[in-house]
């Protein structure tokens, strides 16, 4: 399993603070942002590369390139705004 | 080095007093304060909702001072940055550094600033007569953060 989480404005998109999905082998961002984007829907907007997403794996910044191992937490969100 | 995200407000005033007197071998304290504006690209704001990532933040900001200790030879960091809704005129965010002489603690104040906009995980909803929004993140507070790689 990996832990999701969504921030701000892609929370609201989705509906959705996060959610546990199954994985059993490792999987680059990049190849779960595309799982995520045939969804459709909101899921395909905010997924399908065209806005400005960040990743973060066990809570550090990653490149889209970086690969997900089983019981990472994941997260994914809009540029940072803070300061 | 403090980290402290909170609701709550702060008081820089004793915060930096804190911080220099804990240190007599200082010399400078240097500090930001950010705050809530009332107008943002013309728009009036109303609020300002700061949403972040618990864990990541603490973490994220902890890696910049980091880097800053890395780079200039400073001796104490103070670094609070509130969450939740927040008016104009609140303040957001503290930064305050010290070290034996100005230069550093000026540099380092800027530094850890300018990767906070841009690597820290929080996030600004805009409340205005018009209706609510997410702020989008500027080019040229990613140019600030480069300057130091030069």
């Amino acid at each position: 399993m990996i832990q999701l989480l969504y921030f701000a404005r892609l929370r609201e998109a989705l509906n959705m603070d996060g959610e546990a999905l199954p994985l059993t082998e490792a999987i680059s961002v990049s190849a779960l942002m595309a799982s995520l984007a045939a969804r459709g829907g909101a899921w395909q907007e905010q997924f399908d590369g065209t806005r400005p997403l960040r990743a973060a794996i066990n809570q550090e910044l990653v490149a889209n390139t970086a690969l997900i191992q089983p019981g990472d937490e994941v997260a994914f969100f809009p540029p940072v705004t803070g300061g | 080095m403090t980290v402290r995200v909170q609701q709550a407000d702060f008081d820089a005033g004793e915060e930096i007093r804190r911080l220099r007197l804990a240190h007599p071998e200082a010399g400078a304290v240097v500090s930001f304060v950010g705050q809530v504006r009332d107008l943002n690209q013309d728009r009036q704001v109303a609020s300002l909702t700061l949403e972040h990532y618990p864990g990541m933040t603490e973490k994220s900001l902890e890696a910049i001072i980091s880097s800053a200790y890395q780079r200039w030879n400073i001796i104490d960091t103070v670094v609070i940055h509130r969450v939740g809704t927040l008016q104009p005129l609140d303040q957001i965010v503290l930064v305050a550094v010290s070290s034996a002489h100005r230069g550093e603690a000026f540099a380092a104040c800027e530094f850890i600033m300018d990767y906070l906009k841009t690597d820290a995980p929080f996030w600004k909803k805009e409340k205005t007569p018009t209706g609510e929004h997410w702020l989008d993140a500027r080019d040229s507070d990613q140019s600030a953060k480069q300057r130091w790689n030069g």
